[in-house]
């Protein structure tokens, strides 16, 4: 699939702004983060930023931006239209956490967080099911998209938390649970890989043209000599050396290192501890960027069969 | 409400004979000159006269080849919309603007509402959804609708126009939900199958298969007579025998 | 919040198509189908295959469905231009069309008031040769043909010369009735939507279909067995059916006797002059043995024919039978499955079992027909019996220097297995068969200054006195045709006119004037020669060829190359006929003829080229194009078409003849003819009875009844030929018998090749180079939705087809070391060009392919100089030489020795990969075209649309 830059955005933007979010309205309730207007106003701040701009990074995906808006109606059938109905929803106590943490209103800020933290999750969920739900493409109708997709929010969002609580020497939980969110990602997303890179293709051309019981199936001519929507969208292709060097990329920056700074963010605190978070923070975004690219790169439509673009490389 | 309808009972849909069909892209364009004047008309073409030239295509004919050497067959293989009895492209359009008529069974997009988000697209198997970049929205197939139902054409020809044009008779186009129709009867007697039956959308367009050759007999003359290998001089028998007009 | 789509979507259902409908016929190829043209606000709607029409019977083909794009193109020229820079640099002033007129007139009446013999008018794929020939010959031009002499003049005269009807235009299989097809060298080839139509239906009811291609793509692509043969080794392939059909006793013996010269008697008289002809009587009728009688007249009644062995006639000539000089060629061990396997890249057993298989459909599954008919001898049948089996056959066999005798091999394979026009075999279209050979010879002898030549330009040879040649036997058309270096040049030889023109061989020519014919391209052998020719000047700076008119409607490559450029209409914008009097829709139901009608106004300053034609006769004063006063004589060509008599009674069309319009084939004019074509859906068709329907070379009936309208001027049997005695009358010339001999250089060549009965040999152009290095052969052929198209100016037609490729047996690549995409030279004995690979199964292993006139020169077309087509696209022209290897003497052409057809196939090649850093473009690259002035700037996206008010 064409790792379109803005979708491959506007999910690692999004899916950290409601990590953040999250995190911010579930370990607030409990206590775990600062409790002052500073700090809160500053991570839900960020979550709001980081939400807002992958929404808006999205619409450029889309052929009308102008009829965004009708994308919500549909949320009884589609994931796309949940998924929207659930970011469109939790801004609603998401902007009320914000307004609270500002106003310093504490009765209404630790209910607003926990329905942030639920909507957020509720989100995330939602966009882990556009993909998860496609069956034309084994990469992403696979039992962990979902997961990936929840937990690689999660984790984002925990590395920026322990970054923006840094700088109130508060770190330690939002590290703790990044660290163990990172290794538990870096897990999670080897064991998807192998999974995958051991999957069988959905269609081959002998059952996609249903003419395998005359032997093997090869393209002579395409219908059109130049190339077209589909192959662009849904034919592309990453050179096998390419995808390796980027895998590693993913899992190393994006959460291996991540998670072993945020275990040192955890045991040093103070200020190596927010210096350690900056790095994390860049090395997840850059990792997570790489991995959200290889989500799209190396997946396969069903349709590529047709034009002799086999499943494998 | 883009969730399905209740299946109705009529299956509009195309039999697309691969046994015949010579690859001569007669549905391809005639569906295109028909279509783009049409009801989800214009399917523009970008870069028309230099590089890059593409546009949108309601149906695309493939060829490839089957089999190895010369026991192997060439098979042209027209690629358009099947008409899916349960479309994911339908069930993941998160606006409405795609849906499946309850009464026919056609699958549309009403592209005054289409956003273009193109979800529809990466649903679809088949590759059967066509963007429209120059409006932004989304396309395919419509069983040429303002065809099949206007009364302003011959009776005879309410066909869609890749099947009214077809030289080489390898499209015809029915009601599948009805098993007495000429088309299923087709689809049984020819042994037509669903594409990628396992994804579970239930396609209704279904792909008759090169039929295997026809046995001719290549032995010895039927009539009494020498086998050929005990002629010796073909030249002489003629010498005798008696012709006339 | 929002409904769902379908509660809000819009869909009309109950809308006119357009404003308008009308009827004309297509000319997206040469298949002259039927279409209904759909118009709106003045725009085309839609383009539909016209249900009624007897060609196309409703069905369109991908070419026809993207008519409007062709009738839309950018590429349209605008108006006439004349050249103002030196030829090829595109420098060009439009000009009016009176100045455009005066100009060719003031040309034009130079050489016909001096020797008309300086002017070359070739048309293209022209359907208009019954104008475009008779202006010739008014004007006084042998120097006249279309594109017959390079595409498939082998079939024509094959066919002609043999059964009196060919493949395509003059006959077509029985596609109720036939059991088993088999195809030579087809590709989509001339009968577009009647073949699909027929193999659709030969499927429906179970027939085999078996094609003879080294291609397996197209209608070989849908046949139930591919026979992968090597090109140019047709001929040996049916040779060896023939040899196994005769040694198994497989022979329509009733039908031989009945139809065909098998049981003529032929003079047996080495070294004399009337060795090979026929034995005939005092009258010139032929003689054969009757068991009873001895020598009488062939066409008798109760003949009983003896048809082996040697008889000495009264006056003491020694005579054998045709059947018995035929079969004992045919057995000769050299035709034997297993002689001929290796060369075609076949198996013997395969070729034994495929005569087996013909066999048993022919002789244990006659067909019977309960129709009554009767026969010439005046016997009445009950029914018709036939073989259903049946044969069809085009290009691939063709376009080769052997392509004439294998063509006539394949006819004789038909007449053995008595399946020519029977229930079930190939049948004659109407108004064929004609006389074989039919008519006159060619007209061109004795041009004079402002003097019409007699007759038809392109006409039949008899024997060598109907050569236009010379006493020392030098030819006296600038392309050669019709003289020693082809004889039975039937179509011409176009693509020799231009190298000939510029060697001044065998005299310079004046104007060459050319319609429709991408001769500095796709057209040509070898177009970068073909266009330094257009370009050679002499020492003073004069063209060696001083002008060049060119009419076309569109920029092709050749229009830089002109210097006063008409341009053309779309086919949709003009009046047309599919004459009578040239090739004729008729069908084997019976004859037809066809009209074209404007069905769109032209928004250019352009006219009909048939129109300008006329009117430059009548500016020129040709006798049939000017009243007595010197006036024009018609108006236009619709005027022409109307008022025409080519011979009293008979014009170009047939159809609703005389005063009231009741008149078929014969009758006065009819000022209402072409309304009533119109009316009809732009066509008119009789229908045979059904006792005049097979048969019908020796159908009383029929062929009375054909008389009768004018369709030939004889109703007797004609008589199929298996020896051609015009053949041997050549052939004696050059053992020295005769006034007209061929010149020296030229009489083993003539001896060879002028074989009475069907030979094969390699052809020409490997016979005379070591093909040792260049082991491939190479073809091309058209893809189906390009086939006579004209394609790449159209914008749908060029998404399908923008580039090409060169297709490899993959398993010869792979051993090769050569994989998929790799770019390769593609290189033969005279040049090289560039392409990519692609590989491919049903391919034979020593042959390469390629689409052809895919690429086009950068520029061309109004296409942007990036176009695919341009870089991508190549042309196999490229390294298809339209010499034979030099040798000792004047240089001949590449082509077949006896019709003089253009032998594109004969190709050999060699394919190695390209350098590092050589891939991704073709070469040759030739510099790009500039576009004349004024014409329109292509879109950067088309959104055609003609019902954006409706929705």
């Amino acid at each position: 699939m064409n790792p379109a830059p803005s979708i491959v955005f506007f999910t690692v933007c999004s899916g950290a702004g409601y990590g953040l979010l999250f995190w911010l309205g579930l370990l607030r309730f409990f206590g775990l983060v600062p409790a002052n207007a500073g700090f809160g106003v500053a991570a839900c701040g960020l979550a709001l930023v980081l939400v807002m701009f992958g929404l808006l990074s999205s619409t450029a995906h889309l052929g009308r931006p102008e009829r965004a808006w009708r994308a919500l109606s549909q949320w009884r059938s589609s994931w796309l239209s949940r998924e929207g109905v659930a970011a469109v929803v939790t801004f609603a106590p998401a902007g009320l956490l914000f307004l609270a943490l500002a106003a310093d209103n504490e009765a209404l800020a630790r209910p607003m967080g926990l329905l942030s933290a639920a909507g957020a999750a509720i989100t995330v969920y939602c966009t882990g099911m556009i993909y998860a739900s496609l069956k034309t493409i084994r990469q992403w109708h696979h039992p962990l998209v979902v997961p990936c997709y929840l937990l690689f929010g999660a984790f984002s969002g925990a590395v920026l938390l322990a970054l923006i609580a840094a700088f109130w020497g508060a770190a330690a939980v939002p590290a703790a649970i990044a660290a163990v969110l990172g290794a538990c990602a870096f897990l999670l997303k080897r064991l998807y890989w192998s999974s995958v890179d051991g999957g069988r293709p959905v269609a081959t051309m002998e059952s996609a043209t249903g003419l395998g019981f005359i032997g093997t199936v090869r393209p002579l001519d395409p219908p059109h000599t130049e190339t077209n929507y589909l192959l662009r969208e849904m034919a592309f292709r990453i050179a096998r050396v390419h995808a390796a060097r980027l895998r590693r990329i993913a899992a190393l920056a994006g959460f291996a290192a991540p998670a072993l700074l945020m275990l040192l963010v955890y045991l040093a605190g103070g200020v190596v501890g927010g210096v350690l978070a900056v790095a994390a923070v860049a090395l997840a975004t850059a990792g997570l960027l790489a991995e959200r690219w290889l989500m799209f790169a190396e997946a396969t439509h069903t349709v590529s069969v047709y034009y002799g673009v086999p499943d494998r490389r | 409400m883009t969730s399905l309808p209740q299946p109705g009972a009529k299956k509009l849909g195309l039999v697309i004979d691969l046994d015949t069909c010579v690859g001569c892209q007669a549905c391809a364009t005639n569906c295109k000159e028909w279509n783009t004047s049409g009801h989800m008309g214009p399917l523009p073409d970008q870069h028309p006269y230099s590089a890059g030239q593409e546009g949108v295509w309601f149906n695309r004919v493939h060829s490839y080849e089957a089999g190895d050497g010369e026991a192997g067959r060439t098979v042209h293989f027209p690629r358009s919309c099947l008409h899916c009895e349960t479309p994911a492209c339908v069930t993941v359009c998160p606006t409405g603007a795609s849906y499946k008529r309850a009464e026919d069974g056609i699958v549309l997009v009403n592209t005054d509402m289409c956003i273009g988000c193109q979800l529809c697209a990466w649903a679809c198997p088949y590759g059967a959804r066509e963007f429209d970049e120059d409006q932004g929205v989304m396309k395919k197939c419509t069983l040429c609708i303002d065809r099949i139902y206007n009364e302003e054409i011959p009776e005879a020809r309410r066909v869609p126009a890749c099947v009214s044009t077809c030289p080489a008779n390898a499209r015809h186009f029915g009601d599948l939900g009805d098993p007495d129709s000429d088309v299923s009867k087709l689809v049984a007697e020819r042994g037509g199958f669903e594409l990628m039956p396992e994804l579970g959308y239930k396609p209704v367009n279904r792909y008759l298969p090169p039929r295997r050759a026809p046995k001719v007999d290549a032995g010895p003359p039927k009539d009494a007579g020498p086998l050929p290998s005990q002629i010796t001089n073909p030249l002489l028998r003629w010498v005798d025998k008696v012709l006339s007009r | 919040m929002p409904a769902d789509g379908g509660a809000t979507d819009r869909i009309i259902t109950s809308a006119p198509i357009g404003d308008e409908v009308k009827t004309t016929t297509c000319y997206m190829c040469a298949c002259r189908c039927g279409i209904r043209v759909h118009l709106k606000d003045g725009r085309v709607r839609y383009i539909e295959g016209n249900p009624d029409h007897p060609v196309n019977k409703g069905v369109l083909c991908g070419k026809g469905s993207a008519g409007i794009m062709t009738q839309y193109s950018p590429a349209r020229l605008q108006a006439p231009l004349k050249r103002v820079g030196p030829r090829g640099s595109g420098e060009y002033a439009e000009i009016s069309w009176d100045e455009a007129m005066e100009i060719a007139t003031g040309w034009l009446k130079h050489v016909r008031e001096t020797d008309p013999r300086k002017l070359a008018f070739f048309t293209g794929r022209d359907q208009s040769q019954s104008l475009t020939g008779f202006w010739a010959a008014q004007f006084g031009t042998p120097n006249f043909a279309a594109h017959g002499g390079f595409c498939s003049v082998n079939m024509a005269a094959g066919g002609l010369y043999t059964i009196g009807g060919s493949f395509w235009e003059f006959g077509e299989p029985d596609w109720e009735h036939s059991k088993y097809l088999m195809i030579f060298g087809v590709a989509e080839d001339h009968d577009s939507n009647p073949i699909k139509t027929g193999l659709a239906a030969l499927k429906k009811r179970g027939s085999k279909i078996v094609s003879v291609n080294p291609v397996r793509t197209g209608y070989s692509a849908i046949a139930d067995e591919w026979v992968g043969i090597r090109p140019g080794t047709d001929g040996l392939f049916i040779m060896a059916l023939i040899h196994e059909l005769i040694r198994t006793d497989r022979v329509d013996g009733e039908f031989l006797v009945r139809y065909t010269n098998a049981p003529w008697l032929v003079v047996r008289n080495p070294g004399g002059a009337d060795d090979g002809l026929f034995a005939r009587d005092a009258d010139g009728k032929p003689l054969a043995w009757d068991r009873a009688r001895g020598a009488i007249l062939a066409e008798t009644a109760d003949l009983s024919p003896v048809l082996v062995g040697e008889f000495t006639l009264p006056d003491g000539r020694r005579v054998q039978p045709v059947f018995h000089l035929m079969a004992e060629r045919y057995l000769g061990a050299e035709y034997a499955p297993e002689a001929v396997a290796e060369r075609c890249g076949l198996d013997a057993d395969r070729i034994r079992r495929l005569a087996a298989e013909i066999a048993d459909i022919a002789f244990n599954h006659p067909l019977t027909l309960d129709i009554p008919w009767t026969d010439v001898w005046g016997r009445k049948h009950g029914t018709m019996v036939g073989r259903p089996i049946s044969f069809h056959a085009m290009r691939g066999i063709s376009a080769h220097s052997n392509g004439f005798h294998t063509c006539r091999a394949l006819h004789l394979l038909q007449m053995i297995l008595g399946a020519v026009d029977t229930p079930g075999s190939w049948r004659y279209k109407s108004p064929f068969p004609r006389p074989i050979p039919p008519g006159p010879g060619p007209a061109g002898k004795g041009a004079k200054p402002n003097t019409p030549l007699a007759g038809n330009i392109l006409s039949f040879t008899h024997g060598p006195d109907d050569l236009l040649v010379e006493d020392d036997g030098t030819p006296l058309r600038i392309d050669h045709s019709f003289s020693w270096e082809a004889p039975l040049g039937l179509h011409g030889m176009m693509h020799t006119v231009i190298g000939n023109a510029a060697a001044g061989n065998p005299y310079k020519i004046d104007t060459l004037f050319m319609f429709m014919a991408n001769m500095a391209w796709n057209s040509a052998m070898n177009p970068l020669e073909t266009i330094a020719c257009l370009t050679a000047q002499e020492e003073n700076g004069d063209y060696v060829i001083p002008h060049v008119i060119y009419s076309d409607a569109y920029f092709s490559e050749t229009v830089p190359y002109a210097d006063l450029i008409l341009p053309d209409t779309t086919y949709l914008e003009r009046w047309d006929a599919i004459s009578i009097l040239d090739r004729p829709i008729g069908s084997s139901h019976g004859p037809g003829d066809a009209i074209r009608q404007p069905v769109i106004r032209p928004d250019r300053d352009v006219r009909p080229f048939q129109d300008v034609l006329i009117a430059l006769g009548a500016r020129l004063g040709l006798p049939a194009f000017t009243k007595e006063d010197g006036s024009p004589k018609f108006k236009d060509y619709p005027d022409y078409l109307t008022n025409h008599q080519r011979t009293p009674g008979v014009g170009p069309l047939a159809g609703w003849r005389g005063e009231d319009g009741s008149k078929k084939g014969v009758g006065e004019p009819n000022p209402d003819q072409l309304k009533r074509y119109v009316e009809n859906g732009c066509f008119w068709r009789h229908h045979l009875a059904p006792e005049e329907s097979y048969f019908k070379h020796a159908n009383a009936t029929y062929l009375a009844n054909s008389k009768a309208m004018g369709m030939q001027g004889q109703s007797n049997q004609i008589v199929l030929q298996i020896w051609s005695e015009p053949l041997q009358k050549f052939r004696l010339a050059a053992e020295g018998h005769g006034a007209k001999q061929p010149p020296e250089h030229l009489r083993e060549r003539v001896r060879t090749y002028c074989d009475p009965l069907p030979i094969w040999y390699t052809p020409l152009e490997q016979q005379q180079h070591d093909t040792e290095p260049f082991p491939l052969s190479a073809v091309t052929q058209r893809p189906m939705a390009m086939y006579h198209s004209w394609g790449s100016m159209n914008a749908w037609l060029r998404q399908i087809h923008g580039s090409n490729k060169l297709y490899m047996s993959r398993e010869r690549a792979t051993a090769e070391g050569l994989a998929q995409d790799d770019w390769v030279w593609v290189e033969s004995r005279s040049g090289r060009v560039k392409a990519q690979l692609s590989l491919m199964e049903g391919v034979n292993r020593d042959t390469v392919w390629t689409w052809n006139a895919i690429g086009k020169r950068a520029g061309a077309w109004m296409l942007s100089p990036d176009a695919a087509e341009a870089q991508r696209g190549f042309l196999l022209n490229h390294v298809i030489s339209e010499w034979l290897p030099a040798q000792t003497g004047p240089r001949l052409a590449n082509a077949d020795p006896v019709t003089g057809q253009a032998a594109w196939y004969d190709l050999r090649v060699k394919v190695t990969k390209v350098a590092p850093g050589e891939e991704g473009i073709t070469d040759p690259l030739p510099t790009m075209l500039k576009p004349p002035p004024d014409m329109p700037a292509p879109p950067d996206i088309l959104r055609y649309d003609v019902a954006e008010t409706r929705r």
